[in-house]
């Protein structure tokens, strides 16, 4: 067995960790909970509901609680860490930068302006989606064309533009918290910045799935092509990669993802920055075997930090916390352990 | 069959850096482009390898246009061997040199079993297979640029370009280099256009010379006709001589001593 054959038996390895875990952390999150449900019985209603032989009229309210509250809230959680982990992957690996997280190009900051606008305008909460959605993707077009206007290195004026597009939104934010109502509006701003899934029901998680399902799909079909795009844009050009087209192809689709997760989840920070370093270390430096082992793996991730701020206290933590607060010091861990071999 | 560079114009913002250059590049030899800094050799390459589009003039490689062929084709043509590579990802030896298969797959796919051998072939003939499995950045400079020639043989394209390929190398390194690029032009007939600056490295491995000054072709031909002292003098603007070794070999060496 050659040694690059042991790569990319590691590869498959890191998969075959990544989805055990995964699986996992799905199988417990549908027994914790307030209502307490016995194993056996989450096993059987799960079956049954995976086996399309779930009746929600007949069903018992056990069943009921499974269906409609903790298995929206397990795909809401799943997907959104499938996105941020892998926009995480295709920026770390597009910018050539290890720091880099999804926000990068001011989606979150645009997704917290358009929540806000929302909260602030009379309406309902399904505009307050629909606003930090549209103004998440509208940052980052912003960015873009910021930095195609400034005809400058593309990659470093991406990133810079996306500085100057989140400074600005983020003012506007601040404005609008300052002028928001002091007892209901700025309450409600503040929590929904924090993140949480508890808005999490069958509709929120078919939205969701119209935009995370089709940009990751996307995103593995190219995910060897990200490894040319490292390189650099001479090297890939050289290489016979049509960088023109592949970079703002994947980032619409990852800013697709994000935008759509960051609206229903709210601002989610660190899953997108650490989780890709984790794959790295388990699946190797390679993009075709770290881009699926980062998306399985966000989604247990994900999954793992909301069953902790659902179970750890008698109220609910808002998960964006609890990400900050185990993301860091993780993230600061493998720093000092020296486990860097992923990346230089 | 080779590379034509007809009356070719490039600028940046205004300030032209190549004033129409034409000159071509044939199969089977190195063909060596010297010249000062700033006299345009790496915006040459750069124009050659269809980054950068001329304002005017054409660079065709076995009669198709550089600048209006899709890029894949372009790479299914030419191999670029860039000065050093400053990686961020430490990628396999194996996985990189098997991205110089790029240009013959599709958006969705990847390489294969036959793009491996292609890539395994390529190691072997410039003599890092023992290196497959090793992290690409922990190997020494000269293991790096052995790797990145590997990756362009794996292109199997009739040109390579280079980029002073030996510029961060020792004594040794710059002429394993060299002497590995010589090789591949004979044997495999590859058409070689390496941008240069030691003028002795020229003069041992160049089949050809483009002396290139301010964004011109000053001299153009075989090695041995073009280093000359008076060509060298006026090229680099100081007092140099061409001296002949008892045994025939010739060296290029400054008055200071």
């Amino acid at each position: 067995m050659s040694r690059g054959d042991r790569r990319r038996a590691r590869g498959w390895r890191a998969l075959v960790f990544s989805g055990l875990f995964t699986l996992l952390v799905i199988v417990l999150s549908f027994g914790m909970g307030r209502y307490a449900i016995a194993p056996g019985e989450v096993l059987r209603i799960v079956w049954q509901i995976v086996t399309f032989r779930f009746d929600p009229q007949t069903a018992g309210e056990a069943a009921r609680v499974l269906y409609y509250i903790r298995l929206p809230r397990i795909l809401l959680a799943a997907l959104t860490g499938v996105a941020l982990a892998g926009a995480g992957t295709l920026f770390q690996g597009m910018f050539r930068n290890p720091l880099v997280s999804p926000d990068v190009l001011g989606v979150s900051s645009g997704a917290a302006l358009g929540a806000a606008i929302g909260i602030l305008l009379p309406g309902g909460g399904g505009s307050i989606q629909v606003w930090a959605f549209c103004c998440g993707v509208a940052a980052v077009a912003l960015t873009y064309g910021i930095a195609r206007a400034s005809r400058g290195q593309s990659v470093v004026m991406l990133v810079l533009a996306g500085m100057v597009v989140s400074a600005f939104f983020g003012a506007a934010l601040s404005f609008l918290k300052y002028v928001a109502d002091p007892y209901e509006q700025l309450p409600a701003i503040v929590f929904w910045l924090m993140g949480g899934f508890y808005r999490a029901s069958w509709p929120a998680v078919g939205s969701l799935m119209l935009t995370v399902v089709p940009a990751a799909v996307l995103l593995l079909l190219t995910s060897w092509k990200l490894n040319i795009l490292s390189l650099g844009d001479e090297q890939a050009l050289s290489l016979g990669l049509n960088v023109q087209v592949l970079r703002p192809l994947l980032i619409a689709a990852a800013t697709l993802m994000v935008a759509g997760s960051v609206s229903v989840a709210g601002t989610i920070s660190w899953v997108g920055l650490v989780v890709p370093h984790i794959a790295r270390m388990l699946a190797g430096a390679d993009h075709d075997r770290s881009m699926p082992v980062a998306m399985l793996f966000g989604a247990g991730f994900m999954l793992l930090m909301d069953d902790l701020a659902r179970s750890l206290t008698t109220a609910e933590i808002p998960v964006g916390i609890l990400t900050s607060a185990i993301g860091a010091p993780f993230f600061g861990y493998l720093l000092i352990s020296g486990r860097r071999e992923a990346w230089r | 069959m080779a590379i034509t560079v007809e009356a070719v114009r490039f600028g940046y913002r205004g300030a032209e850096v190549i004033r129409g250059a034409s000159f071509t590049v044939p199969q089977g030899a190195i063909t060596c482009l010297l010249g000062r800094n700033g006299s345009g050799k790496t915006t040459l390459i750069r124009l050659v390898n269809g980054i950068l589009r001329p304002q005017a003039g054409v660079i065709q490689v076995d009669g198709h246009d550089v600048a209006r062929s899709p890029r894949a084709e372009v790479a299914r043509r030419i191999a670029f061997v860039p000065q050093e590579h400053q990686g961020v990802f430490p990628y396999g030896v194996e996985e990189l040199v098997v991205m110089g298969r790029n240009p013959h797959l599709s958006l969705v796919s990847r390489p294969g079993q036959r793009d491996y051998a292609v890539a395994r072939a390529a190691m072997e003939a410039v003599g890092v297979a023992h290196l497959a499995g090793r992290d690409y950045m922990a190997i020494s400079g000269g293991e790096r640029q052995l790797v990145l020639i590997a990756r362009a043989l794996t292109q199997e394209t009739p040109y390579l370009l280079m980029d002073e390929p030996t510029s961060h190398l020792d004594f040794a390194n710059q002429h394993a280099i060299l002497a590995m690029v010589r090789r591949i032009a004979r044997e495999r007939g590859v058409g070689v256009l390496v941008a240069m600056h030691d003028p002795n490295l020229a003069l041992a491995f160049a089949d050809r010379v483009i002396m290139l000054q301010e964004g011109r072709v000053y001299r153009e031909g075989p090695a041995a006709e073009v280093m000359t002292p008076a060509h060298l003098q006026a090229l680099y603007q100081m007092p140099i001589d061409v001296v002949q070794l008892p045994d025939g070999r010739r060296m290029i060496v400054t008055d200071e001593r």
